[in-house]
């Protein structure tokens, strides 16, 4: 049977068990949103940006480990995907994105809304084509999902210019296509991970640390599993926490530069590093030639080009993490590393994570996740960027009945609310809370009324400094407390340079109203909102948002102005190098 | 720092190059020529690349295009016995009488062909190796200063079958 391109594109998504679809109409996209009128098997969700839909998006796919699927109009609506694009792929998120374009003779002529969206994805997409051909349709839409959700995974973008939607062809849409320049790993070396093991029984000082590549293999039940088993201490990355419970004996925490001092302070002493599914991200390493330094480093990746890529490895193992994790479990020993463990158990005593906070009854972060912890056991949680994920990757429990979403590669503010609203769309009845900033959750506030018209009930918690709290957090500590361009209760006729220590013009009371009000704002949007000024309100309102449905609740939490977190790697120097307080002038409240 | 060379395979469609080309250029790679063109198989390219790296680098490239969706294989031609060549063109403007027997001696000396002239211009065609074309290069600024026009088309290189030159 013949059918139009817009009619095959609907047959695709449905063949490939889409079912939810995020997506903003415009003039090259109107006949898919008009093949879409008609189906009922899609749920069609329009958010109020572009960057919202991808974000939202990816949420969705973060959390429900499918693909997430979204449909725009070219030019504009194109390139307001590329935050998003880049976001999702940078966390080797599943994402098929099409894009409308203008039709094939006129491209190449500046038409109106014409953009190279292909041109401007390459580098930030796992792959990107624009479809020439009414005949190439279905097998690019099949490759496009294909290439998305197999090995690591990534970012499609598939252009459809209109007069491909428009024209008639066939109706055929296959079940698998050949791509010969692409052949993920499938199977895992035996040799290497003997050697693996055999490394293992000549540790004294093991480690396992444990990045993303975990959590999307699924792998968290076999790894507990392998950690057990070894008895080797866990520590994660910020996209691998979550990969063992957080309140599993074994867990140290994450490392890095606002990691744990005691997991920094393991991967430095540690004479076996066995990493799997992380890439050495600079945020991770600290001064690269510090570190773990003392140890032979086993790396399981399914990227081989993120195998020695920061950090020389001596055993590489290129696989897909629960692949390869399963075979370690079948070949592992138990041993024992007890007295290496009661080393960080001390360490873990010595400094522990919030120690900057522990006396403090007022609204601090780790007063606020700790509620969370507490009222949400079985949740989603997504962060913004910024200190506000920060403190949520340090204070944040996870068990397998919950799951941390955050932007770690990219760090794009403005990913909490639609990567919430994704979240609550692909797991219907479960609490998803969103732990934002003040700065970035008015980067995509408009999509409060995404999660008005569709009925998620999510929680939004706005942790409100009134600053670009992690960049004036460096200004402070790095650059003598001048804080330029970071204070979002700034309007002209503020005193010049005000927060300059020593300045007797620092910000205080006095300081103007800050905008927008959240809790008005979130009202008129039809949600629920509440703000919270005193220790005490913390969970009461955290449990009046998990027992509201249907609306969303923004939760505004008023906490101290220059609230740090700590503790904080020295810029440049190894990660056990730790910063474990500021002494700073006192601290303010509004 | 040492010389390589890539030989790879690519689909042969539109953005291809710019995939690839991009890939140098967004990750700081360096690159001395890249050349493309059909195979006998013409739903694929093969490119020739030659780039100066260490080590470390060179194998993060060859796994960055080995990743690439497009790229159908990577084969390093580094240490390999290869047949490298470039076809180069020089020009050379306002020659006088008597340089012509300093040209003719150069053509017989490197094997190059003189393929077209006037009274005071001369084309020379050079299909050499890269190190040949610069060694012509460098003789005939020291006999012709200023008085050059260069064109160079990059190496392609194919495996050798039984004796090899590069």
């Amino acid at each position: 049977m013949q059918i139009t391109g817009a009619e095959l594109f609907v047959k695709a998504l449905l063949a490939e068990n889409v079912n939810t679809l995020f997506a903003y109409p415009g003039g090259q996209v109107i006949d898919l949103f008009d093949a879409l009128y008609d189906t009922k098997e899609l749920d069609v969700i329009v958010p109020r940006h572009e960057q919202g839909l991808v974000h939202a998006a990816d949420g969705y796919a973060r959390s429900t480990g499918k693909v997430g699927v979204c449909l725009v109009t070219s030019g504009p609506g194109a390139t307001n995907l590329v935050t998003g694009i880049a976001a999702a792929n940078y966390d080797s998120v599943p994402l098929v994105c099409f894009t409308g374009q203008v039709p094939t003779h006129l491209i190449g002529n500046d038409a109106f809304q014409e953009v190279d969206i292909v041109g401007i994805t390459r580098s930030i997409s796992k792959y990107a084509v624009t479809v020439r051909h009414r005949e190439e349709l279905a097998a690019a839409i099949k490759k496009a999902f294909c290439i998305a959700r197999t090995g690591k995974p990534g970012v499609v973008v598939v252009d459809l210019p209109k007069d491909v939607q428009q024209a008639m062809g066939s109706d055929i849409y296959p079940d698998h296509v050949e791509i010969r320049g692409y052949k993920p790993n499938t199977t895992v070396h035996m040799g290497q991970i003997k050697k693996a093991l055999n490394c293992l029984k000549q540790a004294k000082y093991p480690v396992f640390l444990l990045g993303g590549g975990v959590n999307i293999a699924h792998a968290n039940e076999e790894m507990t599993a392998l950690a057990e088993k070894t008895g080797i201490p866990v520590v994660t990355t910020i996209m691998g926490k979550g990969a063992v419970p957080t309140n599993h004996p074994l867990y140290v925490g994450n490392i890095g530069i606002h990691g744990s001092y005691a997991a920094n302070m393991a991967i430095s002493q540690c004479d076996l590093l066995f990493s799997i599914g992380v890439r050495f991200n600079d945020r991770i390493t600290g001064k690269v030639s510090e570190f773990a330094e003392k140890a032979v480093i086993v790396h399981v990746d399914i990227d081989p080009a993120s195998i020695s890529r920061n950090i020389k490895v001596d055993i590489p193992i290129v696989a897909d993490a629960k692949k390869a994790i399963m075979a370690l479990l079948e070949k592992a020993e138990s041993l024992d590393f007890s007295e290496w463990r009661s080393k960080i158990g001390e360490w873990k005593t010595q400094k522990p994570l919030g120690m900057e906070q522990q006396e403090l009854f007022g609204v601090t972060p780790l007063a606020v996740i700790k509620k969370i912890n507490e009222v949400f056991d079985q949740a989603i949680i997504t962060t913004d960027v910024g200190q506000n994920q920060l403190w949520t990757t340090q204070f944040l429990e996870i068990t397998d009945q919950k799951q941390m979403l955050t932007s770690g590669g990219l760090g794009t503010m403005g990913y909490g609310l639609p990567a919430a609203l994704g979240a609550s769309l692909g797991n219907p009845g479960k609490d998803v809370v969103a732990i934002c900033g003040d700065g970035g959750v008015q980067m995509n506030i408009q999509e409060m009324a995404t999660a008005v018209v569709y009925e998620l009930p999510i929680t939004i918690c706005i942790l409100n400094n009134g600053y670009l709290g992690n960049v004036r957090q460096w200004q402070e500590m790095f650059f003598q407390g001048r804080y330029s361009g970071t204070c979002l209760r700034y309007r002209r006729g503020c005193p010049e340079k005000c927060g300059t220590q020593n300045n007797s013009a620092a910000p205080a009371a006095g300081c103007p109203e800050y905008i927008p009000d959240f809790v008005s704002l979130a009202e008129s949007y039809g949600a629920k909102a509440i703000r919270v000024q005193k220790y005490e309100e913390i969970e009461s309102a955290l449990r009046e948002a998990k027992n509201t449905k249907k609306v969303p609740t923004v939760i505004e939490f008023i906490i101290e102005r220059e609230a740090n977190v700590l503790p904080m790697v020295s810029p440049g120097k190894s990660i056990d190098h730790m910063i474990m307080e500021v002494q700073t002038n006192e601290k303010k409240m509004y | 720092m040492k010389k390589r060379c890539i030989s790879l395979l690519v689909e042969n469609d539109i953005g291809v190059l710019a995939r690839i080309s991009g890939l140098f250029s967004g990750k700081s790679y360096n690159l001395d020529s890249l050349t493309v063109g059909t195979t006998e198989d013409t739903t694929i390219s093969r490119m020739t690349i030659t780039l100066t790296s260490d080590d470390q680098t060179f194998e993060q490239i060859k796994k960055q295009l080995n990743r690439s969706i497009e790229v159908i294989k990577v084969m390093d031609f580094t240490d390999m016995a290869v047949h490298m060549k470039e076809l180069m063109f020089v020009k050379i403007h306002g020659c006088l009488e008597k340089d012509m027997v300093k040209i003719t001696c150069i053509k017989e000396i490197f094997q190059v062909k003189l393929i077209d002239y006037n009274a005071s211009n001369v084309l020379i065609e050079s299909v050499q190796t890269e190190g040949r074309n610069n060694e012509l290069i460098r003789l005939l600024e020291e006999n012709f200063p200023g008085k050059l026009e260069i064109v160079r088309g990059g190496n392609v290189a194919i495996e050798a079958i039984s004796i090899s030159e590069k």
